[in-house]
């Protein structure tokens, strides 16, 4: 990382058209790690939680208040999607503290994101409301603004993962930037150690690979939930 | 001059260009978090659901400017004028 010459994610092995880019490997290695917490903290239960089992009920139960907060007490079942969700993009979105290249600074990853919350969106309308109320919720107000909103539902997971994807990316480039000045500043003085790159990036480092990625994780799963409550509401709930 | 300098040197200045977008971004923004401050002034007791509600709408506002960014890093690193000569 840290260098505006490469700024896509690199190939790491593989012939021809098939290979595995850092995205994907770091994806693995993150999926890896949370499957890992989830099985440790949840062999050996106990009646009084304690160690790593208080941390994952604490997390458990924050994942559902933030959900029924959200989305009402009625579709408490999405929380364990969201609160996967969300965690993952904390962990994948604040990789560039470790200096690696974050997950989500590749558009396929957060397409993907969007795609899986697209689907979801739109399976849970039908299971809420029918097919036809669902092409009724569609051709509201008038039947020949049909068009206009397929069009509006199609934009919505684009800007979804584009705006996922524009945040972590630029604050990427912005650290590679920063880093890349400080080293010709390093080198210009015949310096034997990059004392510039000491100390100098970590408030950038706090803003972009700390708060932009809780941000960005919060963003994205209020969105999720916000689309997903607006469109499995049956036509007498929303009055 | 050799014609790749030019489209190079136009892509150079129209990615800048396209960053004016973040002016709007900047004022909408900021409107929102006055009139949430001013909210919170009013109901200091909502100040969370206030908060959450002015990321999210902070968060949409800032769509257009993502997409104006999309549009610079592609001019900058991905250039598909270059590719045409």
């Amino acid at each position: 990382m840290h260098s505006i010459e490469h700024l896509g994610p690199r190939k790491i092995i593989g012939i021809g058209d098939f290979f595995i880019t850092e995205t994907v490997l770091y994806f693995w290695i993150v999926m890896a790690i949370m499957i890992t917490f989830a099985f440790v903290a949840t062999r050996k239960l106990e009646q009084k939680p304690k160690g790593i089992q208080a941390v994952a009920e604490y997390i458990v139960e924050f994942v559902y208040n933030f959900t029924e907060g959200a989305m009402g007490k009625r579709n408490s079942n999405f929380s364990p999607y969201i609160g996967t969700l969300f965690i993952f993009l904390i962990l994948g979105n604040s990789l560039g503290i470790l200096g690696l290249r974050p997950i989500t600074a590749d558009v396929n990853a957060t397409f993907a994101l969007a795609g899986i919350t697209f689907f979801l969106v739109h399976y849970n309308s039908i299971k809420a409301k029918g097919l036809a109320g669902y092409f009724g919720h569609l051709s509201a107000p008038y039947p020949f603004m049909l068009p206009i909103n397929i069009v509006g539902e199609l934009a919505f997971p684009i800007s979804l993962s584009f705006r996922l994807f524009g945040n972590i990316a630029g604050g990427m480039i912005i650290m590679a930037l920063i880093f890349t000045g400080l080293e010709s500043f390093s080198e210009s003085l015949h310096l034997s150690i990059p004392f510039f790159q000491f100390l100098i990036p970590l408030p950038a480092n706090l803003f972009f690979d700390i708060f932009e990625p809780v941000l960005q994780a919060f963003v994205f799963t209020m969105l999720t939930m916000v689309f997903i409550s607006l469109n499995n509401m049956t036509h007498g709930e929303h009055s | 001059m050799d014609p790749k300098a030019l489209v190079i040197a136009c892509s150079a200045l129209a990615a800048g260009f396209t960053m004016i977008a973040a002016i709007g971004i900047g004022l909408g923004q900021g409107m929102a978090a006055a009139k949430a401050v001013e909210a919170v002034g009013r109901q200091p007791e909502a100040q969370t659901d206030i908060i959450k509600t002015m990321l999210i709408g902070q968060a949409v506002t800032e769509t257009t400017g993502i997409f104006a960014f999309i549009i610079a890093i592609v001019l900058l690193f991905a250039n598909p004028l270059v590719g045409l000569l």
